[in-house]
């Protein structure tokens, strides 16, 4: 296994946004994070690039493992030589995730130069193969324009180019779509499937929206309020959802024939960390709640946390 | 750039139109006959009527202004007083001794404030800040003359290290370049301090530290970098300020220029000279804010943007 992620629990300061969250990824292989906002995918995704000490964050229990090795275990230039250089990241928002100040060409270099070692004129070249590669137009003048010169979509690739720059085995693209239009995002989506076939890398693709994951993914884990609501195949969670959350999410992509905005929307909001509702955190807004769900919190078993199975789904 | 710049020129007119103006009008608004204020008392009556040719002091007072100005600009800035020579003569023998003053203190209080000001922001809220940004209230509360005065009791006096006063060699730069210095020490610390926490804040240091760059890297070369643009354009604004501050020091330290000349001549009822020293002050002020534009522009590739 590339990335096991196991029992994941996170603090960050006195709550915890994180609990028990756990999945796995293979080489070659798609994993969709899914969730509303506020669920923790950021979060998810900084435990995984051992980012967590940036905002303050650190894990309280269980284990991010990659190729085989212990996350926590690893002294932090450890973990500093493996970012960049085994996992990419990509982060949330590209409208600011560059440096302002800084040409976008020396902002990509930097990673052939720090991590494949490569001089200048080589990681240069690179560079330019890359965004090439990337569909972007006029690579050249690309590199000696500034971050706010360019639209969102050519940021969006110029950080996905960053994170695939030094030929990482996981990629985490933490939404790396939802600021685009949709004929961008479609692009996009299709790039970095692309990659992952070519190079068989492993890629953790978070997203808030069922329709890209049905594009794409192989398999999916869905969050809900810091905890996996369900786990596995895109295929069999599509066809028969287990978990009402689930079902109300696939329910809510746009499909031909609905008018933008007649969204079968879930009703209630995400609880915020702070109030977190006892036993399942769904049950407050699912259709389906039994009294022993504002009990007891459902264990994760055959793929779903929910004491209410759907009809028709497997276990 | 080139445009930029000189459209920055162009602004500045008006202002220094205005600023002259007022300059001027020192002359009228002070009690007494102007006449009485540019001559020694007792002059007799032939002199009196060269001066009011000289200034055009019977004609209109618009008309005086636009013959002072254009005298002022072909670098004629009248006869001192007490003096007897050109006031130009005066002030081109003070302005080296301000500039020399003024840049080291600059230069200093730039270097000591900005290396504080990452210390303290790296160690935020751990001891080494806590004792940087105890000095450094202390420093920014303590007026400079009576540093000044501390600094000659201890170093000139007591250790006997420094000349007590004067302008002759490097020795007798070292306590008023302190003096002016760390004050502005303390105002740099503090702003290099908070703009590069702002700094670190910022979204575009998570990728940094994705993309696996050495966390010293990461301070330096970005979030010093961007902490670097404000903390430059509050040392340009402060050129034509440490000129101005570095009056009282003139004074305490007994050194010759443009503040203890401004103070001499305010004491000696010397108009021209106050005239002329304040329009120098004025400049420095005004070519300092030019500086804070254009460096800023340099610095940061989005105003340059702007600016097109
Ligand atoms: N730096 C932080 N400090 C404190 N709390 C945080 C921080 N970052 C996230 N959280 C909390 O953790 C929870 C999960 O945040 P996270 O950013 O992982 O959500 P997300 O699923 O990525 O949402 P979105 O779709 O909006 O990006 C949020 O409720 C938030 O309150
Ligand atoms: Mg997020």
């Amino acid at each position: 296994m590339l990335l096991e992620v196991e029992n994941l629990s996170v603090t960050i300061g006195q709550i915890s946004p994180l609990e028990g969250v756990g999945f796995s990824l293979d080489r070659g292989e798609i994993l969709g994070l899914v969730g509303e906002s506020g669920s923790g995918k950021s979060l998810t995704a900084l435990a995984v690039t051992g980012l967590l000490p940036l905002i303050d964050g650190r894990v309280t229990a269980g284990h991010v493992r990659f190729a085989g090795r212990d996350l926590a275990a690893l002294p932090p230039c450890a973990l500093r030589a493996l970012r960049g250089k085994r996992i990419g990241l990509v982060t949330q928002n590209p409208m600011t995730a560059m440096d302002p100040v800084q040409r976008i060409g020396a902002q990509v270099d930097v990673m052939s130069r720090l991590h494949l070692g490569l001089s200048a004129a080589a990681a240069r070249a690179r560079t330019l193969e890359l965004l090439t590669r990337l569909r972007i137009p006029e690579a050249a003048a690309v590199c000696d324009a500034y971050p706010h010169q360019l639209s969102g979509g050519m940021k969006q690739r110029i950080v996905i180019a960053m994170a695939l720059a030094a030929e990482p085995e996981l990629i985490v693209a933490d939404e790396p779509t939802t600021a685009l239009d949709v004929t961008v995002q479609a692009q996009i989506i299709q790039l970095l499937g692309e990659e992952v076939k070519r190079r068989g890398l492993g890629l953790l693709l978070i997203t808030h929206d069922m329709g890209v994951v049905a594009q794409v993914c192989d398999r999916v884990a869905v969050l809900y309020a810091g905890r996996i609501a369900e786990l596995g195949p895109v295929g069999g969670i599509f066809a028969r959802p287990a978990h009402p959350y689930t079902r109300a999410l696939i329910d809510c992509i746009p499909r031909e024939g609905t008018a933008p905005g007649s969204l079968t929307g879930i009703p209630g909001a995400v609880p915020s960390v702070t109030t977190y509702p006892l036993g399942c955190r769904f049950h407050p807004r699912c259709p389906r709640a039994r009294p022993i769900c504002s009990a007891t919190v459902p264990p994760l078993l055959n793929g779903h946390a929910c004491h209410n199975p759907l009809e028709g789904a497997d276990g | 750039m080139l445009a930029f710049t000189f459209r920055r020129l162009l602004a500045l007119i008006p202002v220094f139109l205005a600023v002259s103006l007022i300059i001027f009008l020192i002359l009228h608004l002070i009690p007494g006959d102007p006449v009485d204020n540019l001559i020694k008392i007792g002059a007799s009556a032939g002199q009196r009527a060269e001066i009011e040719a000289r200034y055009g002091l019977d004609r209109p007072l618009p008309v005086q202004y636009l013959v002072w100005l254009g005298n002022v600009l072909q670098g004629d800035l009248g006869t001192a007083i007490v003096g007897r020579r050109a006031v130009s003569a005066i002030v081109a023998q003070a302005l080296p001794y301000s500039l020399m003053l003024g840049g080291c203190a600059l230069l200093f209080s730039s270097i000591l404030g900005i290396a504080l000001g990452i210390v303290a922001a790296l160690k935020r809220d751990r001891w080494p800040d806590q004792a940087i940004m105890g000095g450094v209230l202390i420093g920014s509360t303590m007026p400079g003359f009576w540093l000044g005065l501390m600094l000659i009791l201890v170093f000139a006096v007591w250790l006997g290290w420094f000349p007590v006063s004067g302008a002759r060699g490097w020795t007798s730069l070292v306590l008023p370049v302190l003096t002016v210095g760390l004050g502005g020490t303390a105002l740099v610390a503090r702003v290099t301090r908070i703009a590069m926490i702002e700094a670190g804040q910022r979204d575009f240091v998570l990728l940094l530290h994705a993309k696996g760059l050495p966390v010293w890297r990461i301070q330096l070369f970005h979030v010093l970098r961007h902490a670097l643009i404000p903390v430059v354009t509050i040392l340009a604004l402060r050129i034509g300020w440490i000129l101005g501050g570095s009056v009282t020091v003139e004074v305490v330290f007994a050194r010759p220029g443009l503040g203890s000349t401004l103070i001499k001549a305010l004491a000696q009822h010397d108009y021209p000279v106050v005239q002329a020293c304040l329009l120098m002050l004025a400049v420095a002020v005004m070519l300092g804010t030019l500086l804070g534009d254009i460096l800023q522009a340099v610095m940061d590739p989005r105003v340059r943007t702007a600016l097109q």
